[in-house]
């Protein structure tokens, strides 16, 4: 028998695997689908103090690879989120959640967690100071580790749980901005958001998405994924949840070894809804085929030696 | 919704650029007319979804016309091939809304879902009627099988080079209790504008996921943001927002 489970922050998961916050909504679709229980956990659709409707469309766009997304943070509000979605999600799922937090300020950041920080299914916060398709916010707090940690500091002071910061990839440095969230607190890095990106269509000759940029995701950036979680991994000591175009149990393990303690997977879950339950299917005999016998102590397994 | 391997059976021209294909598989996901499948292509990331032209108990047809790379896709598919699909999304045509005498409306590639919707009424006791909307005579698809249901039909052209000169809106003349519409926007809202009675239009989307999940597709209409893809294709003509 080999070993799947993971910890977070002391919370333990029966598996790494874990949606990704706005591939996921707030798990009824995928409940009706699948007995979403077997899953590590998941992380709720990003959620802000006052509902929002989000970009004009076209928000999504094909690319090699993937796809962009420019969707812009559509929720109901968190007071609905509490009032409405978190009682539906009790019926269909009994482990912690993760939630998936975002702001325009910090104040924003720091009301939205107070609330959240009072349901008990919330097992932890996912802060997103990276969402490149809002503007005066979002990925402005991920830009630079001097805003990223102010985040991180009135977020923790405002809550008991395990705060996770969502880093952007569209940085210079995301190894510096995840040690400045160490240092101001964060029990955890989840990275990466999507990267800045844009399509133009040739009929139109305008960009494609309304919003003009838009978020890179799916198997394309796996490889930048793979490569920002290691070097977050050789400078934090925080654990980190690596996503980035996962879509497969053999791309669970890779992202583990660069130093993922969970997984996050997004875009596939657009394109092939049992993804993640398939790939929690597929992990034992991954794991056997590589002489794996618990994922918890290959996290980090390529940084040694 | 299912997600299932479907077989192509036959993949065929229709006009130039529009193409018929039949599937077979599972079909009991299909619940209403005016619903899609969302298609897994070769060397393509995102599904395309394709609305449902006709089912039965055995397979599906579709009807699409090839305007981008995941559409030459399928038209290049082969009979024998099998198909990664998911099916039944959407809400669709709710029949038990339509009148005794819907005037079912379709423009271009709007035509195909109003096919399965027409056989739909007819099943439940109702007398459609319809109105098929084309560019020119080279691009018109599918009247003799209306006309095969036994159903009134009417064909508009916009140059006139056959049947009604003009467009959908041209040939609301036959009284009718209710209207079902599907088509490009300017149509969609032309018939909005047009008719007196209730009705329902289904809408066009660049969609992620195609099952509500990813919020790709959101639309603001009276009764609250609603998706394309899963509270829609279908909205009611009291709700829309233009």
């Amino acid at each position: 028998m080999v070993d799947t489970s993971v910890a977070l922050s002391g919370i333990r998961l029966d598996n790494p695997v874990i949606p990704a916050s706005g591939t996921f909504g707030y798990g009824a679709e995928f409940a009706e689908l699948y007995d979403i229980n077997c899953l590590g956990t998941f992380s709720f659709k990003g959620t802000t103090l006052s509902p929002r409707f989000g970009n004009p469309t076209p928000r999504i766009a094909e690319t090699p690879g993937g796809m962009l997304n420019a969707v812009g943070l559509q929720n109901p509000g968190v007071e609905k989120v509490i009032a409405e979605e978190l009682p539906r999600l009790r019926e269909i799922f009994r482990k912690p959640v993760m939630a998936n937090v975002s702001g325009f300020s910090i104040d924003e950041y720091v009301q939205t967690c107070a609330l959240l920080d009072k349901e008990e299914q919330v097992g932890w916060l996912e802060v997103n100071i990276s969402c490149p398709n809002v503007h005066g916010g979002g990925m402005a707090f991920g830009s630079s580790p001097e805003a990223a940690a102010e985040v991180t500091r009135a977020v923790k002071a405002a809550t008991k749980k395990p705060v996770y910061m969502k880093l952007s990839p569209n940085v210079t440095d995301i190894a510096a901005v995840a040690r400045a969230c160490q240092d101001a607190g964060a029990d955890g890095v989840s990275l990466i958001n999507t990267l800045l990106a844009m399509r133009i269509d040739l009929k139109t000759k305008r960009p494609l998405l309304a919003n003009g940029t838009g978020g890179l995701s799916g198997p394309a950036v796996f490889p930048v994924a793979v490569r920002m979680v290691y070097q977050v991994y050789e400078a934090v000591d925080i654990p980190i949840i690596g996503m980035g175009g996962v879509s497969s149990a053999e791309d669970v393990i890779e992202m583990m070894l660069a130093g993922a303690a969970a997984v996050e997977v997004g875009a596939a879950n657009l394109v092939s809804p049992f993804v993640c339950r398939d790939i929690i299917r597929d992990l034992p005999e991954a794991m056997k085929k590589y002489g794996i016998n618990s994922l918890t102590e290959i996290i980090g397994g390529a940084h040694h030696g | 919704m299912t997600q299932g391997i479907y077989r192509i059976e036959y993949n065929r021209r229709l006009t130039a650029d529009v193409w018929e294909m039949r599937l077979t598989g599972d079909t009991g996901a299909v619940t209403a007319p005016g619903q899609f499948i969302n298609i897994k292509l070769e060397g393509l990331f995102l599904r395309r979804p394709i609305s449902i032209c006709d089912w039965d108990g055995e397979g599906i047809t579709i009807i699409y016309k090839v305007v981008g790379r995941g559409t030459a896709a399928l038209s290049g598919a082969e009979p024998g091939q099998d198909l990664d699909v998911l099916c039944g999304l959407g809400n669709g045509f709710d029949v038990s809304k339509c009148g005794e005498r819907t005037v079912v409306i379709g423009g271009g590639v709007g035509v195909p879902p109003m096919y399965g919707l027409a056989k739909a009424l007819q099943k439940a006791g109702k007398t459609p009627i319809a109105v098929l909307g084309f560019n020119k005579k080279e691009e018109i698809f599918y009247e003799d099988q209306f006309r095969a249901l036994g159903i009134e039909t009417t064909v508009t052209t916009v140059d006139g080079s056959y049947g009604v000169k003009g467009f959908v809106t041209d040939a609301l003349r036959s009284s009718y209790d209710y209207f079902c519409a599907c088509g490009p926007l300017p149509m969609l809202k032309a018939v909005y504008n047009a008719t007196a009675t209730s009705g329902l239009l289904s809408f066009e989307e660049r969609m992620g996921c195609g099952f509500g999940a990813c919020m790709g597709c959101s639309c603001k209409t009276k009764y609250g943001n609603k998706r394309i893809c899963k509270d829609g294709p279908v909205l009611e003509k009291e709700e829309i927002i233009w």
